[in-house]
């Protein structure tokens, strides 16, 4: 077992885990923040994304023990985060979630798109969508989603 | 947990890495980024008793030109190279290669240090550096030596690297105004590992390098004579000629993806 001290949606959390627990494991299971979701385990689907010291990262191919001293942000700690609010209320009104599965990770992975990328064309936002896999919507919504935000915060 | 039982040992120095290689019992890894090694395990591919975890040692993350030498950290991840920190043409050939690396999310993490003494023979920078030409800077129990890229990747997962070595960086050509760089990597969706790579650099020296094969990337000479010569150009049938002399063990599909990706990196060099 390795001890592990982090912070996680602002909350300072120490454990004691086994250095094959994943990131995402320790989210869901050891701190019942289940909104992570696991897809493919091993890196392709985006699920898992979260942000560790504000980047977004795979959770399922981090170890947990990796983490340590890193600040991590979940998809429940963006409750008041200014770029978030604006993807969830577009999320909503251009239909870009169905099941739900990939949302997470595709919230997370939008908000990177939108604070990183604050130029891209609907080319780019698809290009780097390419990480993040969606079996219902077929991406139109979640494009349209997140070029809506693009030029909300460019207006 | 998918991976099996391993131990975990975090370091801050080469120094303290270094005598962990040294006196591990079993096998040990050293995990930099972990984003090829940690989904190896997932699929419990790789099975390290010890994984020496070198992501919090200073000094291996430096970006710096010196002369006609860039040198790059091996700790550098793919997303710093994307967002343009090597300065140069270098750095612009570069920049193009890592945005292509698997999604945002993995490069914030995965290094190039990593990939490249991880060795997976369809991973971009093996083929893309091979083209560039230079030296991996390594770290042993007896202080540091250099290994030209060339030959430095011996097989599929397999390289110069000894057991109880460390990849710390390498030292790369800063390529002059007139170079031309053209990097082609098929696949079938954006970030995908490679089917096949052509990754070409005329410098002052022309480099021509097939990749994701069967085994390590390879130059392939007669292209490079071509390019030495002034083409500007090589059709996808004359580069099909120029690979099959290097009998990589291609079936028709492989030669021709390897041919058409090697013809469009020429045509990116000079487009």
């Amino acid at each position: 077992m390795t001890e592990l001290t982090l912070k996680i949606n602002g909350e300072e959390v120490t454990a004691d885990v086994e250095p094959r627990l994943s990131l995402a494991d320790f989210v869901r299971d050891h701190r019942r923040l289940t909104g992570t979701h696991l897809g493919c385990e091993h890196g392709v689907c985006g699920a898992c994304t979260v942000l560790m010291d504000g980047e977004p990262v795979r959770s399922c191919i981090t170890f947990a023990v990796v983490a340590d001293g890193t600040e991590i942000t979940t998809i429940e700690g963006f409750d008041d985060d200014e770029p978030m609010t604006m993807l969830r209320q577009a999320f909503h009104e251009n239909h870009a979630l169905q099941c739900g599965y990939c949302t997470p990770g595709m919230l997370v992975a939008a908000r990177d798109i939108v604070t990183r990328l604050p130029d891209a064309d609907e080319d780019r936002v698809r290009l780097e969508l390419a990480g993040n896999l969606c079996r219902c919507t077929g991406y139109v919504g979640i494009v349209n989603a997140i070029l809506s935000v693009i030029e909300k915060r460019r207006g | 947990m998918k991976s099996a039982k391993f131990d975990h040992q975090r370091t801050s120095s080469l120094d303290e890495a270094l005598a962990a290689l040294g006196s591990a019992d079993g096998e040990a890894r050293i995990m930099g980024g972990g984003q090829s090694l940690g989904p190896m395990m997932n699929l419990r591919l790789a099975q390290p008793d010890l994984l020496i975890d070198i992501s919090r040692v200073s000094g291996l993350d430096a970006i710096e030109v010196s002369g006609d030498i860039v040198r790059i950290g091996a700790r550098v991840t793919h997303a710093r190279i994307e967002d343009g920190e090597v300065p140069g043409l270098t750095g612009a050939y570069m920049q193009f290669v890592a945005s292509g690396i698997s999604y945002r999310s993995v490069r914030n993490r995965g290094t190039i240090g990593g990939s490249v003494a991880h060795a997976d023979p369809s991973a971009d920078w093996p083929s893309a550096l091979l083209a560039l030409g230079g030296d991996v800077v390594i770290a042993g129990q007896d202080g540091e030596r250099r290994m030209p890229l060339d030959g430095f990747q011996i097989g599929p997962f397999a390289t110069g690297l000894g057991f109880e070595e460390i990849l710390t960086g390498f030292e790369l050509p800063a390529l002059g105004a007139g170079a031309k760089c053209g990097y082609y990597k098929v696949n079938r969706k954006p970030g995908e590992f490679a089917d096949a790579i052509g990754a070409v650099v005329i410098g002052s020296v022309a480099r021509a390098v097939c990749g994701a094969t069967e085994a390590a990337p390879f130059r392939v000479t007669a292209m490079e004579e071509k390019l030495a010569g002034g083409a500007t150009a090589v059709s996808v049938a004359d580069a099909r000629h120029m690979i099959a002399v290097h009998d990589p063990g291609f079936d028709d599909y492989d030669l021709q993806i390897h041919a058409v990706a090697l013809s469009r990196a020429v045509g990116r060099a000079f487009a």
